[in-house]
């Protein structure tokens, strides 16, 4: 394990979870996994003097420094880093927004290729997460199980005998389990069908929200599907009822809605999504909304077969690498909002005008 | 159209679509949109706050509210009150302490109350040992502070003590430690100090890239 407190090194490429394979990934981009724990013999987070901040990051440091196989995680003192680093963390979902904007000893652990990320001293004193590309939940909890075993061997975790995994909140308690499934949904989106199928899902206990907004008139085409409920429940079945009930349920409404659209208006769909590659590739300067709204419809074009230039792993990449930590991050210094919007359509631009997107640039 | 909770105009239109009552649909500016999309979950505060509200339908009268929300965890310190407001607790005790008043409350959002996943694959210490650890801490903290470090170390070497950190096979093992790595040497002043960390990987990135564009 490294100390790193530079991460250009991270910006060169991106996570696996973006690679577009695995299981459902022309509609399911993510699976990811994780788990609250936190130290026995300290306070929660808010009651943590500075002094315990420090030794929970110590213990936990010192734990992961020796653990096998993590020789070459980069270790990140989040305090340390500068807003735009924090923010490049953020987008990159290896941290959370509320750990980025806290104060105090804090940090988090990745993986070279960003599959784990362990954060130390946000709402928990350990947040361990483990994301995958596609829908790919049982290796991803196979994985995260591990880890957290062998984190337990040299640390003593707050347990409860009837509550289980003790977390500073309640909504948390028992497993500390979050499972959560991020969904390309333009198809239910166009259809007008997204809020009608959600309505059917509600007595599941399962949250599901949208994740990016789009522009004007448009709602946003990314659905995070996650379990409510952390206890009472064992984990295979938290996994079960979002991994094999929930989700497999909302991929086949939305190959329905693709069809649907296909087969009724091939000309108009086949007109939009090529539109929205036209923007994206020729405009001079373009906005991160403008960006998501076509760049969403350009990831279903590619799904369905209507655009045959471009690969689905740069689409997804560009997701992340056109939010303005990365842009800043990619050309090393602070850019305006303007300047991000002139130097985001120029990276567009860049990306997608090459004979097949040209992936190898962004990896 | 302007955002719903400011003067800017709306660039984000989303569809929450939890809760009851169906979707909702929310005219955001771009800075409102990023803290509403960017956290991860609903609002721990609303559904406590809504169980709450649920258990006073249920019969809790309001001066019963008002002598829970005075009750304190002797250990962290926090009380019910505070917790209603922030939505957190203040340590693992608070969950002993608290035990019949957060009761209905998880039945609430988890409809249970008994932990049905993964156990450690050892026991953690006893509740009541887990609270004197809290304590001791701040103790010596305290008398970091007030430049007493004769009794700071005196405690240090209690926690020492106390705190067990056992191997993965000491299955079982309650509390009265046999390992004293717990706690930094280098929390009492003038003893070895654990600094050299802050530094240690700083070197690594010499050779990192610049910028791509």
């Amino acid at each position: 394990m490294r100390e790193v407190a530079d991460l250009s090194i991270l910006a060169q490429g991106s996570g696996e979870w973006l690679r577009g394979t695995g299981p459902e990934s022309d509609i399911v981009i993510s699976s990811r996994i994780r788990l609250a724990r936190n130290l026995a013999g300290f306070p929660f987070i808010r009651k943590c003097s500075p002094e315990d901040r420090g030794q929970i990051e110590r213990q936990v440091r010192q734990r992961l420094q020796t653990l096998p196989g993590w020789d070459d995680i980069q270790y990140v003192d989040i305090d340390a880093l500068s807003e735009v680093d924090r923010q490049f963390l953020v987008e990159r979902q290896l941290i959370s927004r509320e750990i980025a904007e806290s104060e105090g000893s804090r940090a988090v652990a990745i993986d070279p290729k960003e599959q784990y990320s362990v954060m130390i001293n946000e709402e928990d004193h350990l947040r361990i997460q483990v994301m995958h590309s596609g829908l790919d939940l049982d290796s991803a909890w196979e994985q995260i199980d591990q880890l957290d075993d062998a984190i337990e061997g040299e640390v003593l975790y707050a347990f409860h005998p009837r509550f289980g995994y003790l977390t500073a909140c309640p909504t948390n308690v028992g497993t500390g389990l979050r499972v959560s499934v991020m969904l390309h949904l333009p198809g239910l989106v166009i259809t007008q069908q997204i809020e009608k199928v959600f309505r059917s899902m509600q007595r599941i206990n399962v949250t599901v929200r949208g994740l990016y907004g789009e522009g004007s008139q448009y709602t946003g085409d990314f659905y995070q599907v996650s379990n409510q409920v952390t206890l009472g429940r064992s984990e295979p079945t938290l996994l079960k009822m979002v991994g094999d009930e929930v989700v497999p349920r909302i991929i086949d409404y939305e190959r329905k809605a693709r069809d649907f659209l296909v087969e009724k208006g091939h000309q108009d769909l086949h007109d939009d999504v090529s539109r929205a590659l036209g923007i994206l590739s020729t405009a001079r300067k373009i906005t991160s909304e403008e960006t998501m709204h076509y760049l969403s419809k350009v990831r279903m074009g590619v799904n369905l077969g209507l655009i045959e230039n471009v690969a689905v792993d740069t689409i997804n990449k560009l997701f992340i690498h056109t939010q303005p930590a990365h842009l800043q991050k990619l050309h090393g210094r602070v850019l305006t909002t303007s300047d991000r919007n002139v130097q985001r359509a120029s990276y567009l631009q860049r990306h997608l005008l090459g004979p097949k997107g040209r992936p190898d640039e962004l990896n | 159209m302007k955002c719903q909770y400011c003067d800017k105009p709306a660039t984000f239109h989303i569809t929450e679509v939890i809760g009851e009552g169906g979707p909702k649909v929310l005219h955001l500016c771009e800075q409102h949109a990023r803290n509403v999309l960017q956290k991860e979950e609903p609002s721990p505060i609303a559904s406590i706050a809504g169980a709450l509200a649920k258990q006073l339908q249920l019969g809790q009268t309001k001066e019963e509210l008002r002598q829970l929300d005075q009750k304190a965890c002797p250990v962290c310190g926090i009380t019910f009150f505070e917790f209603r407001n922030s939505g957190r607790l203040g340590c693992p005790m608070d969950y002993t302490h608290f035990e019949s008043d957060l009761s209905p409350l998880l039945v609430n959002i988890h409809d249970s109350l008994e932990h049905a996943g993964k156990r450690p694959r050892r026991a953690a210490a006893t509740a009541e040992t887990q609270g004197d650890l809290i304590r001791l801490r701040k103790q010596m903290e305290e008398a970091v502070v007030r430049e007493d470090y004769e009794l700071a170390s005196e405690l240090r070497d209690r926690i020492n003590a106390m705190q067990n950190t056992p191997g993965p096979s000491s299955r079982g093992l309650v509390s009265g430690g046999e390992d004293v790595s717990g706690v930094s040497r280098s929390d009492i002043p003038g003893s070895d100090s654990e600094a050299d960390d802050a530094d240690a990987g700083d070197g690594g990135n010499d050779d990192a890239p610049g910028e791509v564009a």
